[in-house]
């Protein structure tokens, strides 16, 4: 199979627009989660997340005037927005611009979402009930449609290869880089745009998340401190929003343009747990056998990884559930293993999460440093895992590991490889 | 210029994210004001909001420039 490697990313978070600043906060130690304070949340359990900064694009603000027209804005959901956002500063990263009819038809998109526009499926509900099916929108079904991301950066780049979009809850953004590195190494493309967008942040997204009781509820007066993966105190996760997306591309063809090189994409494994529509199997052998799974196609050995982005959503359960799942995957080399859950610090952001955190494993590998785990204050288990408490930590890294993990028990593991030109 | 033909440039101007010079008389809105089908089923629903009145479909049809819609609107508008 072709090699495949990542020749441009892009970034719309938390703690703001663009790789470069949204990194450095991440290494700073700072927290994207506020107070939710543009919806009623007095009758809702929930009542922090991690929100985009928003203002006019200076100082890592994210300006959506800067990325779609304001009357384009109207007709879509934020995830589409956050989608486009991202994929125009991967392409410019990336310095590939598509000239001729071939290269159009050789770059395609892979844009996935969780869930997708209730934001607007809520507002339509109302106008449905309150004034009927002739107030309704021409714009509401394809403003909300999850693929409608792709449709949308495919349009505005010209972009004509495969047109694909993945929907496996929060494992969304880490299976869509990796199906698409797979259509690229089949030679179904040579460039694909892929990766995960999300803007849960709504009324309706709240209160169903916390309906399921998956939420934080317990830090809605210290929001920064709500997002505390492997901590006693932890209590649920924390909702962000945002998109992340990469631009692989087949390795002869990025070396042939003098691109810049992220990393490679080695190994990508993918598992169903077969058990509950909301937990992770108890046993975590779902997320053992995708690491595995992913171990096996990289053709690297468990002691080989020098550093795990692990899915740690804060939630009491799964936490647990995941390191027990690494422990027993890496063995005697987890007093080398170093492990940090970066939505300590964005909070989770659902279907985005796998390719915002496939994006801080690269950059872990580019600048040799493991992001930290914000919060970690007393762990709740012991493990011979460094889990990076607090401060971000200096290190030799090679070979980086992504977890995600998504409700319906699916799960998506991507392993990447330092470039040496 | 009627009350209602100022009405019905500023819903343009609003939906269509166009410059107010562009919309004339007889500029279309698909051919002049880079209109797509489903702007124009949005236009016309502004208008019926606007104007409190019903647009039936083979009379949104007939709506394809400004001018089109002030006079659909001027004979028909409920509050006018």
């Amino acid at each position: 199979m072709r090699r495949v490697v990542v020749t441009g990313m892009g970034l719309v978070t938390p703690l703001g627009s663009g790789v470069e600043t949204v990194w450095k906060r991440l290494l700073a130690g700072e927290s994207g989660v506020r107070k939710i304070d543009q919806f009623q949340v007095d009758d809702l359990p929930a009542r922090i997340a991690g929100i985009i900064p928003r203002g006019d694009g200076s100082d890592g603000t994210f300006n959506a005037d800067d990325w779609m027209e304001p009357k384009e804005q109207r007709k879509v959901d934020d995830f589409i927005v956050f989608a486009v956002a991202a994929a125009d500063q991967a392409l410019a990263d990336s310095g590939w611009k598509p000239e001729t009819d071939d290269d159009r038809y050789a770059t395609g998109v892979l844009i996935g979402s969780g869930i997708g526009g209730l934001q607007g499926i809520e507002e339509a509900s109302h106008v449905l009930r309150d004034k009927g099916p002739r107030r309704l929108s021409p714009f509401f079904i394809p403003g909300r449609l999850i693929n409608l991301a792709s449709g949308h950066v495919s349009i505005k780049h010209g972009l004509k290869g495969p047109n694909h979009a993945v929907v496996t809850a929060c494992s969304t953004g880490a299976h869509a880089i990796g199906d698409a590195a797979r259509l690229i190494a089949l030679g179904d493309a040579d460039v694909m745009v892929a990766g995960g967008t999300e803007s849960p942040v709504c009324r309706l997204a709240v209160a169903g998340f916390a309906a399921c009781r998956a939420l934080s509820t317990a830090f809605n007066d210290e929001p920064e401190r709500g997002s505390r993966p492997y901590d006693r105190a932890r209590d649920g996760f924390v909702m962000g929003e945002g998109a992340g997306v990469v631009v692989l591309e087949e390795f002869e063809h990025a070396k042939a343009r003098g691109a810049k090189i992220y990393g490679e994409v080695i190994g990508y494994g993918l598992s169903g747990d077969a058990y509950h529509i909301t937990s992770p199997s108890l046993d975590g052998d779902g997320a053992y056998r995708c690491m595995k799974a992913a171990l096996k196609r990289a053709g690297v050995s468990p002691g080989e990884i020098d550093y795990i982005n692990a899915h740690g959503t804060s939630t009491p359960l799964g936490d647990e559930i995941e390191l027990g799942a690494v422990t027993r995957l890496v063995g005697n080399a987890a007093a080398e293993m170093t492990m940090s859950s970066t939505k300590s610090a964005i909070g989770h952001l659902l279907g985005a999460a796998g390719s915002v955190e496939a994006i801080f494993s690269l950059l872990a590998i580019r600048d040799q440093i493991a992001p930290p785990t914000l919060n970690l204050e007393d762990p709740s288990v012991e493990t011979a895992i460094d889990l990076v408490p607090k401060t971000a930590k200096p290190l030799p890294i090679e070979v980086a590991l992504s977890n995600s993990f998504g409700f319906g028990g699916t799960n998506a593991s991507l392993v990447f490889r330092r470039h040496h030109a | 210029m009627s009350d209602i033909a100022e009405r019905v440039k500023k819903i343009v101007i609003e939906h269509l994210g166009v410059d107010a010079d562009k919309v004339t008389e007889n500029a279309s809105f698909i051919d002049d004001l880079g209109a797509d089908s489903l702007d124009t089923v949005e236009l016309v629903m502004a208008f019926e909001e606007e104007f409190g009145c019903e647009i039936p479909d083979d009379a949104a049809e007939t709506i394809l420039t400004v001018g089109d819609a002030t006079k659909f609107l001027e004979k028909n508008a409920a509050q006018a």
